[in-house]
């Protein structure tokens, strides 16, 4: 372990600030992306599902 | 073996799909990794001080955003020679990966520039080709979505990330070839300047963005699948919640 403290940690040395926005910038685009994948899976899943039932009410 | 067996979007439906998890579970595994070494093994840097732990996301960030446009571009290729389906749909699901990783990379190139450059942003040889590199995944991305149908689009798109493809070695030697306020390479192929903690730190978490990378194209692939296939045979006997 490098660090001293939990406080030294987050402090980054003064930087904290361009640290954890790049790291923050990350996780958050990684969660963005992983929400938008399942969301198109949930409406592919659906259409396929509507153009089941158009194709019995024919 | 039949190498074209998983050539077909409904045989590789099923294989992505059992493929991605792991790929997912390994990303998570080598990020813990990696950023247990380089946040809390890893000593500091002793030019730029804390800030530049920056780097073990930075880094792998960039290399991948080349990286899958390369592996894109191979799809395009296919697409293009051989007519395949599943080639354009692979270089469809790669694209935005690759997009969000080369605005990553941008975004934390800035806020690592800002205190050790003094600045944000600056029209330099290595950042602006990464710029234009971000420009190339939206343009595939608008292009392949721009025609009625699909396979004019796939075409098109294709054509376009092909000549991109120039923009790579512009992206890797714009800091040998013009004199650049970016840092040249830590890592080359001749060797490295890095402290091992710092290098290992940035090989695993380069590892992680690749299972990442690989999981969310094979994920969104098979929404791409379902997509286009919508009206075959074997979507419609499809049993999925």
């Amino acid at each position: 372990m490098y660090w001293s403290s939990w406080d030294a940690f987050w402090a980054m040395g003064g930087h904290a600030f361009f640290v954890w926005m790049s790291f923050g910038a990350l996780f958050l685009a990684l969660a963005v992306e992983l929400v938008l994948l399942r969301v198109r899976r949930i409406r592919a899943l659906g259409d396929i599902e509507e153009e089941r039932e158009l194709e019995a009410e024919n | 073996m039949n190498w074209f067996y998983f050539s077909s979007p409904s045989t590789f439906y099923g294989l992505a799909g059992r493929l991605a998890p792991w790929f997912f579970a390994l990303a998570a595994v080598t990020a813990v990794w990696g950023l247990y070494l380089g946040l809390l093994v890893a000593p500091t840097d002793a030019q730029q001080g804390e800030v530049y732990r920056v780097i073990f996301i930075h880094v792998p960030t960039a290399w991948m955003s080349m990286f899958l446009y390369f592996v894109m571009a191979c799809y395009c290729g296919l697409t293009l020679v051989f007519n395949t389906r599943l080639s354009a749909m692979m270089a469809r699901a790669i694209a935005p990966t690759g997009a969000l990783f080369t605005a990553v990379a941008l975004w934390t190139g800035s806020f690592w520039g800002k205190p050790t450059w003094g600045t944000y942003w600056v029209w330099d040889a290595r950042l602006t080709s990464e710029l234009v590199l971000l420009f190339l995944y939206f343009g595939f991305i608008a292009l392949s979505n721009a025609f009625e149908d699909p396979r004019r689009g796939d075409r098109a798109a294709a054509l376009l990330a092909i000549i991109g493809v120039v923009n790579l070695p512009i992206i890797y030697f714009s800091v040998q070839w013009w004199n650049t306020l970016h840092q040249g390479s830590s890592v080359s192929f001749k060797g490295t300047s890095m402290h091992v903690t710092m290098l290992t730190g940035m090989l695993v978490m380069s590892f992680s963005a690749w299972f990442y990378a690989a999981g969310a194209a094979l994920v969104r692939v098979r929404s791409i699948i379902l997509e286009r296939e919508r009206r075959a045979q074997w979507v419609r006997e499809l049993k999925e919640g």
